[in-house]
């Protein structure tokens, strides 16, 4: 990434968009000759029309009724993309929430260390996805059960990384702090958490991108909003296209997150060493 | 105490820094063992040693001589197995502000700019906003730092770094420097420039320093008193008493011969430390 080269030089893009553009051509060719039944696999450019169609609002525009932007924000894609990012923000801020302060202390603190690790090596192995009948059991259906799904997804990754990152504070800084008079709370705040961040957002972006799988799924069986929802919901009336475009658009959901996670990043952590870019 | 006010025209031979001052850092039987596996290795063996006030002391030796676990004692980082170090007739148990340290590895904080480092140590004291702007704003010109105040130490130099480091112990305005190797890293300009810029604030603050080194040279150029470490165990072999006018000259007669002869003793015990290194390796 050190060459300067320009990322997007017609050349590239080009030898870039070769292989997607013989697969689209190939699927087209595949689903226009009457091969494969169009139900089970829909030409791109259904899915491409589709996918529009999902975006655009659903009636027309009536002045009398709201503003032109909320007209041209009410469609279907936009009100399930909205629904599936809250749950995910909601849910990681609950799961993230909890994980970071008691990873803090368990890395800080040998004995609070020994004291929840047995329970935390318990339940860790356990995929989020197998706390759904728990979640449906005991907070029935609606936003509850998915939040809480979405926060088991994301509490591991971030404790685990968080108490690494305790762990692992260069012990040079500590004994630095030490000698300019940094007592125990000066030096956990402005000494062991910075230098514990690196670790901390590592995890924090695994959280995020474990709670953005849960949603899916959650939406799929405990609420009848979002996009994991939608998607389901397309299959009953056996539109593939629909299916199609909406796995795209939680391709373009799951990029949005991740890009703004790496933002967000690059920001708290200019001053680290591993990201001169 | 005497203020060791010491000009370029200055040529007459000054007289070792007093000793009319009081002794600060008091060093009495110190020993210190550590256990690596089963093997007991005595760092620090029947140390004493006497600091005066103001006095700029050189701690010099091979790669396992002690040297940086004496200085660490005095820090308080490591306590002695036995003995005490007593710092203006308190003995020393952890460390503490008004002993200030510099570290080979610079140990800057790498989230804070240059500024911020400097100020943690008066933020910790407790000082007023407007004070901590100032003095920052004051040593930041004194180490020729104005113009780098609001980057991350990544950005820097090795010889910038310890000057930032310097600026952060010296904010503490702790009456005693400790340095361990704080040049160590660096190249030999940068490192010369970093001696003399050290020497200019010695003389004009009069603090007491205790330095480690394991250059010849550059002990003879920066103290008044060299203690010269021998190799495991650790003892003092002799204390060599700098009398000559600073600057000092790197080609004058009286540094050469003081540099042979401290030469000759450090390799005696360089030879030790090599011996028992090949030794080690062919017992494995």
């Amino acid at each position: 990434m050190s060459q300067a080269k320009p990322r997007f030089s017609p050349a590239a893009l080009l030898r870039g968009s070769l292989v997607p553009v013989l697969v689209i051509a190939l699927w087209q060719i595949l689903s226009t000759s009457g091969l494969i039944n169009p139900v089970v696999l829909p030409s791109p450019v259904q899915v491409v029309v589709r996918w529009w169609a999902y975006l655009l609002p659903t009636e027309a525009y009536d002045p009398a009724q709201s503003s032109w932007i909320l007209w041209a924000l009410s469609g279907e894609m936009l009100f399930d993309a909205w629904s599936s990012l809250y749950r995910v923000v909601l849910g990681f801020a609950v799961g993230a929430g909890l994980a970071l302060p008691l990873g803090l202390a368990m890395g800080g603190n040998p004995r609070i260390y020994a004291l929840f690790d047995p329970l935390m090596q318990v339940l860790r192995p356990i995929p989020p996805i197998a706390y759904i009948p728990l979640a449906i059991l005991w907070f029935g259906l609606g936003n509850a059960p998915a939040v809480f799904l979405i926060a088991i997804g994301a509490f591991f990754p971030v404790l685990m990384n968080t108490i690494a990152g305790v762990r692992h504070v260069d012990g040079i800084y500590l004994r630095a702090a030490r000698n300019l008079g940094a007592g125990k709370l000066t030096m956990f705040v402005r000494v062991i958490l910075p230098a514990a961040t690196p670790y901390i957002l590592a995890g924090a972006r695994i959280g995020i991108g474990t709670a953005f799988i849960v949603v899916i799924v959650s939406e799929m069986i405990a609420v009848n909003s979002g996009l994991g929802f939608r998607i389901l919901e397309a299959r009953e009336f056996m539109w593939s296209d629909k299916i199609i475009a909406g796995m795209f658009t939680i391709g373009l959901l799951g990029l949005a997150i991740d890009i703004g996670m790496n933002r967000l990043n690059n920001h708290l952590l200019r001053w680290h060493r591993g990201l001169e870019n | 105490m005497t203020p060791m006010l010491r000009t370029v025209a200055d040529t007459a031979p000054v007289a070792p820094v007093a000793d009319a001052a009081p002794v600060q850092i008091q060093v009495r039987g110190v020993e210190k063992t550590f256990a690596i596996g089963a093997q007991k290795i005595v760092a620090l063996q029947n140390i004493d040693l006497d600091i005066r006030k103001g006095e700029f002391v050189c701690l010099l030796g091979p790669s396992g001589c002690g040297k940086s676990t004496l200085l660490n004692a005095v820090a308080g980082f490591q306590p002695p197995t036995k003995g005490t170090v007593t710092v203006d007739g308190r003995i020393i148990t952890e460390p503490g502000p008004d002993r200030g340290m510099v570290f080979q590895e610079y140990a800057l904080f790498p989230w804070m700019t240059v500024a911020q480092n400097v100020a943690f140590g008066l933020e910790i004291k407790g000082m007023s906003k407007a004070e901590i702007a100032e003095k920052v704003e004051w040593l930041l010109q004194k180490l020729h730092l104005q113009d780098f105040r609001n980057r991350f130490p990544k950005d820097l130099s090795g010889g910038m770094r310890q000057r930032v480091a310097i600026a952060r112990v010296l904010a503490l305005d702790s009456p005693i420097l400790l340095m361990d190797e704080p040049f160590g890293a660096l190249d030999a300009l940068t490192r010369r420039t970093l001696q003399d810029e050290l020497l200019r604030i010695w003389e004009e603050v009069g603090k007491t320093i205790l330095f480690v080194t394991h250059s010849i040279e550059e002990s003879i150029y920066l103290a008044d008193r060299i203690i010269v470490m021998t190799y495991r165990p650790g003892t003092i072999k002799r204390d060599v008493v700098v009398d000559m006018p600073r600057p000092r000259d790197g080609s004058a007669p009286e540094f050469n011969r003081l540099k042979r002869e401290l030469s000759q003793m450090v390799m005696e015990e360089q030879q030790r430390f090599s011996q028992d290194e090949i030794r080690s390796v062919t017992a494995d």
